[in-house]
């Protein structure tokens, strides 16, 4: 294998003259511009945050599961938050819902996901050397190592962390006086997300261009892989979002900081008239959401071009209706931007907008609905591989399904009405947002894993992890689809001051428990991980006999991708089992000329054309030698 | 000392583990496994798939069933009624397609394991099948969504002249309510004006304000409609009244409203549910603060002579506290005196 890496070195350095440098630690491993070492940032980076996000909702699951519950054992770590008694502070219990949905929403499936596959894979998959401009690529992720630390620090400070609801609704997110966290770790909330919004803008200006510009040759659109197609739109989808967010956020600062009055108006609070007055809370919610919601498609959009391919490869046949996944994509995209006030059907806004997005709402259902009908036939008549990467695929679209289906009680606004800001939101969302990208995650990282590391993850671990944790997430948020229904509402310390909700202490306690045990479970991919990333079997080139291009890459990749030149791309990704071939599978970079024997009829017409293409191409090639 | 004996065992425990995962790790390469395509791990986890399928699946049908009383809240609103037959048309058509989709789903995994003596078959695409799951849905969601549509109409559409008016105000952490007294029409206010005896900020320069009371609880007549006000004084609220399917946010500096008639008194619903302690309730959902889960609002519905009677009987703010007229106009005074007299 040594030796192998040297070859590899000797010839990238005699092929690429403008990629020969010297890489010592600091350029290698820190402040590097190779994406495949940014994406391994951005993925160690997110696994530190949701092991965080995941620690602080057991720590409110404690108190939703046993309330009461003497809770002096963790004052080593909360200090004065817990109380003399031995309870959760009810003001700190915000604080932690608010900073695991902001964690896991923007740090974990937000920048781990889509900023580690993104990164990692949009070369490797198009041919591409690196990313078009490394350097930005390298800022993405130092603005996000930036807001880490930001938001990292507030969680410490004396005053807790911002305690308003992920959402940040003003003006219970503007004024200090109605809730300590609005203070000082509100200003830090901001400060780290405006860095976040930078980092994700640098990144995705990357992915667009790069996608655009700098796939080889033969790469048409209609030859990536579906994986590309989704980070491409992602990174549409974040660059014409995060900005609105941005905006929201500052005239937040603005009515924080400078007396302003973009969401105050008319408040009496802590015994004094504020002299805000003409603004409305309505409107942060309308800018907040014009990037909540297509937010939900960022974190989505990436787990599920992740699972087409690993469930494509994985079930040895091509991906059902290829077009039609682009499409509904596509779909998905635009109209990710047209729902957004149906979070806001409650709020006040006039009932008219409310129908209005009740339709576009449920427009959006279509092309989801058409994705897991895709999904589902690319199974049938396969023959499936139950990789662990395959099992998080299956198991992504069952949440796609389970949660989606929730989306239409509540994108229906007279249904809505009941179980508006209900455990059944919290279940709906968790499912279909939180529990779908978090497969998608972990399906890409024991599907790359050996492109990443050059090394195999355990795969009995790997079933173990995936068998403890679906079950684990079903058992967690199924139960709180019933405690939604009787109309439990969210963000409750405890619900015992209601006739209505005094019930149900059995169901909560099962579901911390089972909080726990699958929070448990994720110390097994954990130690997978860095075990293997060491100690793993050394994998093959090629460990699920996929058509991608990154498998054309040596085990080690150089800053660079390819030795040598980077392979043409001949076909679509998607060529499994094809009648007639002798393996079931052909890569991308094999000619349809070397492949008559399974070729289609419109493939065979194609033929000749690509035999011109390829002759030309040598003509090239053999001129450019003879100058040298 | 126990946390020394738990310590070692979990060592142990540890160590255990660690050999069990070691020895399999061997055994798998010394018996080749590791180099076959797909080894015999595929085959349990085909199994598990329909394992899984079966074992959530009763469990699901089974707690539906035996919790339904439970979780199923009594209605106690018109629009109440036609809300939840909404919810459950739609509960009847997702769970078809939830059940049909997961049956396939984990279905597919056991028929479809891989066998080297097979090949999976080549089928790329189906146009015709893409249109029927593209329009099959969109014909069934555009129904579910017009009658979501009517129901969404009626329940925002403007609440009838005679509807009973009932403002709730929203703060940290606890609701007020001013009822408009004889004339049906509440005072104006300003949250400038609010003071520790004029919690609400009403204006007594408004002369619609001189009959205005407030109240412990909301007490509403049966079978009639009534409006709620609601408004906020310093953060959002969001006025959530479960058993009427009723919920609406209460924003500082834009009022907001629903109406609604209800349909069981408190009584009767106590009769109902054989629970003598019951009472309609309101509570918060939309995050305010550290006391966000306690606040709380009681509701009673009575017949509406009983209301009739009980709005008779109820003391105006200047009644309660008539240092709140001291710097009014002598002529508004003069008229809320009169005014006064003339309800006794």
């Amino acid at each position: 294998m040594a030796t192998a890496t040297v070859a590899n070195h000797d010839s990238a350095a005699h092929d690429h003259h403008d990629h020969e440098h010297h890489d010592n630690f600091v350029t290698k491993y820190i402040f590097t511009q190779d994406h495949k070492m940014i994406g391994k940032q951005f993925l160690i980076t997110g696994m530190f945050w949701a092991i965080i996000g995941g620690f602080l909702s057991i720590l409110f699951r404690l108190q939703l599961g046993f309330p009461g519950m003497d809770m002096s054992f963790l004052r080593p770590i909360l200090g004065g938050w817990i109380d003399e008694a031995g309870a959760l502070d009810p003001t700190f219990y915000l604080a932690l819902v608010t900073m695991h949905g902001t964690i896991m929403v923007f740090f974990v499936l937000t920048a781990g996901l889509s900023g580690t596959f993104s990164n990692y894979l949009i070369p490797l998959q198009i041919g591409a050397r690196d990313m078009a401009s490394g350097f930005m690529n390298m800022l993405s992720y130092w603005f996000f190592f930036l807001s880490s630390v930001i938001m990292f620090i507030s969680l410490f400070i004396k005053t807790g962390p911002a305690g308003g609801g992920w959402v940040v609704y003003p003006p219970l997110s503007a004024l200090e006086q109605a809730i300590p966290g609005s203070g000082l770790g509100m200003t830090l909330w901001l400060v780290a997300m405006t860095c976040f919004i930078a980092s994700s803008l640098l990144g995705g200006i990357n992915y667009i261009t790069t996608v655009i510009n700098l796939r080889t040759k033969g790469m048409s659109f209609s030859r990536l892989p579906l994986t590309i197609w989704a980070f491409f739109l992602t990174a549409v989808i974040g660059l014409l979002s995060f900005p609105v967010l941005f905006a929201a956020a500052l005239l937040l600062v603005f009515d924080r900081s400078f007396g302003t009055s973009f969401y105050l108006s008319d408040i009496y609070i802590a015994g004094e008239a504020l002299p805000n007055t003409g603004g409305s809370p309505v409107l942060f919610q309308h800018l907040f959401w014009f990037l909540g919601h297509p937010e939900v498609y960022i974190v989505l959009l990436p787990a599920l071009g992740i699972t087409s391919e690993i469930i494509a490869t994985n079930s040895r046949k091509p991906i059902f209706g290829y077009k039609a996944m682009i499409i509904s994509m596509l779909g998905i995209t635009i109209l990710s931007f047209i729902v957004w006030a149906h979070h806001m059907f409650v709020s006040g806004m006039n009932p008219f907008l409310g129908s209005i997005f009740m339709f576009l709402t449920l427009i959006i259902a279509v092309p989801s609905a058409v994705k897991v009908f895709n999904y589902l036939t690319t199974l049938w008549r396969g023959n499936l591989i139950f990789t662990p990467g395959m099992l998080f695929s299956i198991g992504l679209v069952s949440f796609f399904i389970s949660g989606g289906l929730t989306g239409i009680f509540l994108g229906n606004s007279a249904i809505d009405i009941q179980l508006h800001d209900t455990y059944f939101v919290v279940a709906h969302f968790h499912l279909v947002m939180g529990s779908a990208s978090f497969f998608g995650l972990m399906a890409g990282v024991y599907h790359w894993f050996p492109k990443m590391f050059g090394r195999m993850m355990d795969a009995k671990l790997g079933y173990i992890h995936f068998w403890l944790t679906f079950a684990g997430v079903y058992l967690v948020f199924f139960p709180m689809h019933y405690i939604g229904i009787a109309g439990f509402p969210r963000r409750y310390y405890s619900w015992t001051n209601f006739e209505f909700a005094n019930m149900y202490t059995d169901l909560n306690m099962f579901v911390s428990v089972a909080a726990i045990i699958t929070f448990a479970a994720q110390f097994i991919f954990i130690f997978n991980f860095f075990y293997s990333m060491f100690r793993g079997r050394i994998a093959s080139l090629n460990p699920w006999r996929s058509n991608t291009l990154e498998w054309t890459t040596p085990l080690h990749p150089g800053h660079g991708n390819w030795p040598g030149e980077i392979p043409t791309v001949y076909r679509w990704p998607y060529d499994y089992s094809k009648p007639g071939a002798e393996e079931d599978f052909i890569p991308q970079t094999v000619p349809l000329s070397a492949t008559p024997e399974s070729n289609l009829p419109h493939e065979q017409e194609l033929v000749k054309l690509e035999l011109e293409i390829m002759k030309e191409d040598e003509e090239v090639l053999v001129a450019n030698e003879s100058k040298h | 000392m126990y946390g020394f004996l738990i310590g070692v065992g979990v060592l142990l425990l540890l160590s255990i583990i660690w050999m069990v995962y070691r020895i399999q790790t061997l055994v798998s390469v010394v018996k080749g496994s590791d180099k076959k395509v797909a080894s015999g791990s595929n085959k349990v986890n085909a199994v598990l798939f329909v394992l899984f399928l079966v074992g959530t699946g009763i469990l699901m049908f089974w707690y539906s069933i035996k919790e339904f009383d439970n979780y199923q809240l009594p209605v106690a609103s018109e629009h109440g009624v036609i809300t939840d037959q909404l919810f459950w048309i739609t509960m009847a058509v997702t769970g078809i397609v939830f059940l049909i989709t997961h049956v396939l789903l984990f279905i597919f995994p056991y028929k479809y394991q891989y066998s080297e003596k097979r090949k999976a078959s080549f089928y790329p695409d189906n146009n015709k099948l893409e249109i029927i799951w593209t329009v099959v849905p969109g014909v069934v969601l555009a129904g579910l969504v017009i009658s979501g549509w009517m129901a969404w109409s009626d329940i925002t559409a403007p609440a009838p002249e005679k509807a009973h008016v009932v403002e709730i105000m929203g703060y940290q952490f606890a609701w007020e309510i001013r009822y408009p007294g004889a004339d049906n029409v509440l005072g104006d206010y300003d949250y400038r004006l609010i003071t520790a005896s004029n919690s609400h900020g009403v204006d007594f320069t408004d002369k619609n304000s001189i009959d205005d009371f407030s109240s412990p609880k909301v007490v509403i007549p049966k079978g009639e409609p009534v409006l709620f006000k609601i408004r906020a004084r310093d953060v959002l609220h969001s006025v959530f009244a479960p058993h009427m399917r009723l919920k609406m946010d209460a924003v500082p500096g834009m009022p907001t409203r629903f109406w609604f008639v209800p349909t069981k008194t408190t009584a009767e619903m106590r009769i109902e549910l054989n629970d003598p302690e019951f009472e309609y309730e309101i509570a918060c959902t939309e995050i305010c603060g550290r006391g966000h889960f306690s606040m709380k609002k009681v509701i009673e519905v009575v017949e509406p002579e009983a209301y009739q009677k009980w709005l008779s009987e109820q003391k105006t703010f200047l009644q309660m506290n008539p240092a709140l007229a001291e710097g009014l106009p002598t002529e508004t005074k003069e008229l809320a005196e009169i005014q006064l007299k003339g309800n006794k």
